[in-house]
């Protein structure tokens, strides 16, 4: 009958529903981190076992005010709101980088406080709207 | 209903919406364009290449629709036998995976501007370049795979997986750090495209998509004949 055959099919498709799902999960926890593109400060300062060697990103937001430059490399502090890293960078900075952004910094942890970036990448957020939008909630924040 | 299965009645309706869907495509495309190249407004941070995103965000949604699709057309000739189904899913494959080069194409020439690189190997990124393996195995298994038996067989396979990969795009952006920015368009949430943005972007998924109906409609019709001289059997 039609119908059996229908059902022996579905479930095997069931079947390899289950297992797909299983051996993908698995696969991911097996990558954990290294599905992660940067970790936060926070991630860094509750972490155990720190390799100072391997190259790692960190990512969050560049803190008002923090950014000190001279002519030979630029300081600023990655925050998530919750721990900090001051990062030091010698190199140009792409366009969007700013104070206030967010930011993916590539490079050596020195210490659990201090990164030294070999690369900066600029992160953008979700928000899109033209100059006078931007404008006029800035007046409203004020 | 059998009427509405029987392929020459398919064949002669889908003329018809052929004619339509092309009379409405040329004008929804330059509409569109002149919207999000003139009359929408740059980004108070990222300037003119805002622009890339009303290409890029319709392709990336038409390549996760487009494999959502076949999949599903796929799953249900694996399940129930439809001959006829093949022929969408053949239709369809192709311009799936065009429109997901696009994506990944134009999500490069943003991220050079924005982000400072061409490329990152961020879940995000990773997962939509997983997902063009998976239409390219998809493609390939329906075309080099003769017995039509194990060709369903194979793309079913390739249905289940891609299907997860597509679950997997959609939160990656949530589930772990990435570059990609989360989704500004969501059910869940209030949109953070400004109305200035939304106009075009909705203009252009519009357009896009019309131009997906209409080269899927001619690919579909041209499989049609090419079976009716070859017969049906040889499906």
């Amino acid at each position: 009958m039609l119908l059996k055959k229908v059902k022996i099919r579905l479930s095997i498709l069931l079947t390899l529903s289950v297992l797909s799902v299983l051996a993908i999960f698995l696969l991911f926890k097996v990558l954990e981190d290294n599905v992660l593109y940067f970790y936060s400060p926070s991630e860094i300062k509750n972490s155990d076992d720190i390799n100072l060697k391997k190259k790692i990103r960190i990512g969050g937001m560049v803190k008002k005010g923090s950014i000190q430059s001279n002519e030979r490399d630029i300081k600023f502090i990655v925050t998530d709101l919750k721990n900090e890293i001051i990062v030091s960078y010698s190199g140009t900075v792409p366009a969007l980088f700013a104070e206030g952004k967010g930011v993916v910094a590539e490079g050596n942890l020195k210490d659990k406080k201090f990164f030294i970036a070999k690369r900066i990448l600029a992160k953008h957020d979700e928000n899109y709207m033209p100059p006078e939008a931007k404008q006029s909630l800035n007046k409203d924040a004020k | 209903m059998i009427k509405y299965l029987n392929p020459s009645y398919v064949f002669k309706i889908s003329g018809k919406l052929l004619n339509l869907f092309k009379t409405l495509l040329i004008p929804l495309v330059a509409i569109g364009l002149i919207f999000s190249l003139f009359l929408s407004p740059e980004d108070y941070i990222q300037g003119d290449s805002v622009r890339i995103m009303y290409i890029h965000v319709p392709s990336a949604w038409i390549s996760l629709f487009g494999f959502a699709a076949i999949s599903f057309f796929c799953i249900l000739n694996f399940l129930f036998k439809l001959k006829n189904v093949t022929l969408i899913y053949k239709s369809l494959a192709p311009i799936g995976l065009t429109f997901n080069i696009v994506a990944i194409v134009t999500g490069s020439l943003w991220g050079q501007p924005t982000w400072g690189t061409w490329w990152a190997w961020d879940a995000r990124l990773t997962s939509m370049l997983v997902l063009m393996f998976f239409y390219i195995a998809f493609i390939f298994s329906y075309k080099f795979i003769k017995s039509p038996d194990r060709s369903i067989k194979a793309c079913t396979l390739i249905s289940v997986l891609g299907l997860i990969n597509i679950i997997i795009i959609k939160y990656s952006v949530e589930w772990w750090s990435t570059l990609h920015q989360p989704s500004s368009i969501s059910l869940a949430k209030e949109t953070t495209v400004h109305f200035s943005m939304l106009i075009p972007l909705g203009l252009m998924v519009f357009a896009l998509f019309m131009y997906v109906a209409v080269i899927f409609l001619m690919k579909y019709r041209i499989e049609t004949i090419r079976i009716k001289r070859k017969g049906f059997k040889k499906l």
